[in-house]
């Protein structure tokens, strides 16, 4: 079996797509893991959708956590200078209204035309849209984090979406535990391969037919 | 006369919920942000058949998602699990960790209950439009899934979107941080949420707080929630919020 990328790694990956200034909103699982990656030398500004802005790292003890600093995932957080607090229908106004640049989400399906689905599957019957319906309609910048496969096998990426979807043509970039993909007019652009993998293994594992970068590359870790 | 919103007890403030009642229930899902002590107090009072609309439908309490120390805490899977519910509006019905099913979902499967599962923004936005005297609004969260089904749709700015309906309640349970005797409320940190939106929509708010002043203690420039919108007050300092 080849390597693939660490949860970690893949939110590192995701990461590096934050731009300076960017007001950013994780979701739960590898998005969050983002918030310990941000480049050095940028200033990005989090979100969470219960009602904070511009709130610091992760608490190292239990004494540092406060039960009122805490993110939508319940992942506490440190007070830092700027912080504010807001109410949910202001949340939301940030995040209809395009105030927020940049979300990372993960997925259950992922089609070749940017069309999301992460929100539930068939046979669960019922599932939690949360506030990722209206992040993928609302941030100009929807970054989906996943592995590219399903435990079992099953693709991930594929021609169209076959569970109920979360948003369409709202997806702007694929950061995969194999490749890092964009969302094009003109299909699935692959921009860099994890070490070791090779286009065609990548393709293997991907339903729709990828369009080569011109500047493909081994993903730099 | 004058102006008393002051009750002893959660017990008097919610004795006039009826059976069939729509409750609003505040917080985002997290243990400071739930009136833990008043969803309590509607679980004894034992009432049946109610609408609940909140942001989920019990989901982390049990589990201890968002607590300090994971510790468990009360939320709406109380009154779900004890058979007082008939239909919940919310964003987030299922359990977080899909292996540990929460009441909702086992009622749900048997048919017992019934859901209306709405994208938080646009559950948020019904509310705050219940409570502001509005009919509704469109939005484009919504279109080309399921949200649409049935809904009006209208071109605005070149953007698809859809119409949705202000939501409004006959009573809102919440929880705040400080209370004057006017009703004004501060809160701390992530409190707000739901909280802060959930009483204009109400015809009776209900809030639990940690401590109440006279009126003028509060900064009247720093007031979140103005008075009018709450209707009856309890103290119950955190330690005993549960």
């Amino acid at each position: 079996m080849k390597e693939r990328l660490s949860r970690e790694v893949i939110a590192l990956r995701a990461a590096r797509e934050f731009f300076d200034g960017a007001v950013v909103n994780l979701g739960g699982g590898i998005p969050a893991l983002a918030a310990n990656f941000v480049p050095e030398g940028r200033t990005v500004i989090f979100h969470t959708e219960n009602g904070a802005l511009g709130f610091g790292p992760v608490p190292r003890s239990e004494s540092e956590t406060k039960p009122h600093l805490m993110g939508a995932s319940g992942i506490p957080f440190m007070p830092q200078p700027g912080m504010c607090f807001f109410h949910h229908a202001d949340s939301f106004a940030m995040i209809r209204g395009g105030h927020i640049d940049i979300t990372v989400l993960g997925a259950l399906q992922v089609s070749e035309k940017g069309d999301l689905a992460n929100w539930t599957f068939p046979k669960r019957m019922v599932g939690n849209i949360g506030g990722g319906m209206d992040l993928a309609f609302g941030c100009p910048q929807v970054i989906v984090t996943m592995e590219h496969i399903t435990p079992s096998g099953e693709l991930k990426i594929l021609k169209e979406c076959t569970y109920p979807l979360t948003a369409p043509r709202c997806v702007s970039k694929i950061v995969t535990d194999i490749a890092f993909l964009i969302v094009t007019e003109e299909g699935l652009v692959l921009k860099e391969v994890a070490p070791g993998w090779t286009v065609d293994e990548v393709q293997a594992v991907t339903e729709p037919k990828l369009i080569i970068g011109d500047d493909l590359k081994e993903m730099e870790l | 006369m004058g102006i008393n919103k002051i009750y002893k007890t959660v017990e008097e403030a919610i004795a006039d919920i009826p059976d069939g009642a729509t409750i609003m229930i505040g917080g985002f899902g997290h243990a400071i942000d739930r009136p833990q002590t008043l969803i309590k107090a509607l679980a004894n009072k034992g009432v049946k058949n109610l609408t609940i609309i909140s942001n989920s439908a019990g989901v982390a309490g049990k589990l201890g998602i968002g607590s300090v120390g994971g510790k468990p805490f009360i939320d709406e899977e109380l009154l779900v699990e004890n058979g007082q519910v008939k239909k919940v509006i919310c964003s987030v019905p299922a359990s977080l960790v899909m292996s540990k099913p929460n009441a909702f979902e086992k009622l749900y499967r048997e048919g017992k209950i019934e859901l209306e599962c709405i994208p938080q923004g646009t559950l948020v936005e019904r509310i705050r439009a219940g409570g502001a005297g509005l009919g509704g609004f469109y939005t484009p969260t919504g279109v080309g899934t399921l949200i649409e089904e049935g809904k009006e749709k209208r071109i605005i700015e070149g953007r698809e979107m859809i119409l949705e309906f202000a939501l409004k309640a006959d009573y809102a349970l919440i929880r705040a941080y400080k209370a004057d005797t006017m009703g004004n409320l501060i809160y701390q940190g992530i409190m707000r949420s739901f909280n802060a939106i959930m009483p204009q929509a109400a015809k009776v708010a209900i809030v639990e707080v940690d401590e109440i002043v006279e009126a003028g203690e509060l900064d009247p420039e720093g007031i979140v929630t103005p008075g009018i919108f709450i209707d009856r007050i309890v103290k119950i300092p955190r330690e005993e919020s549960k």
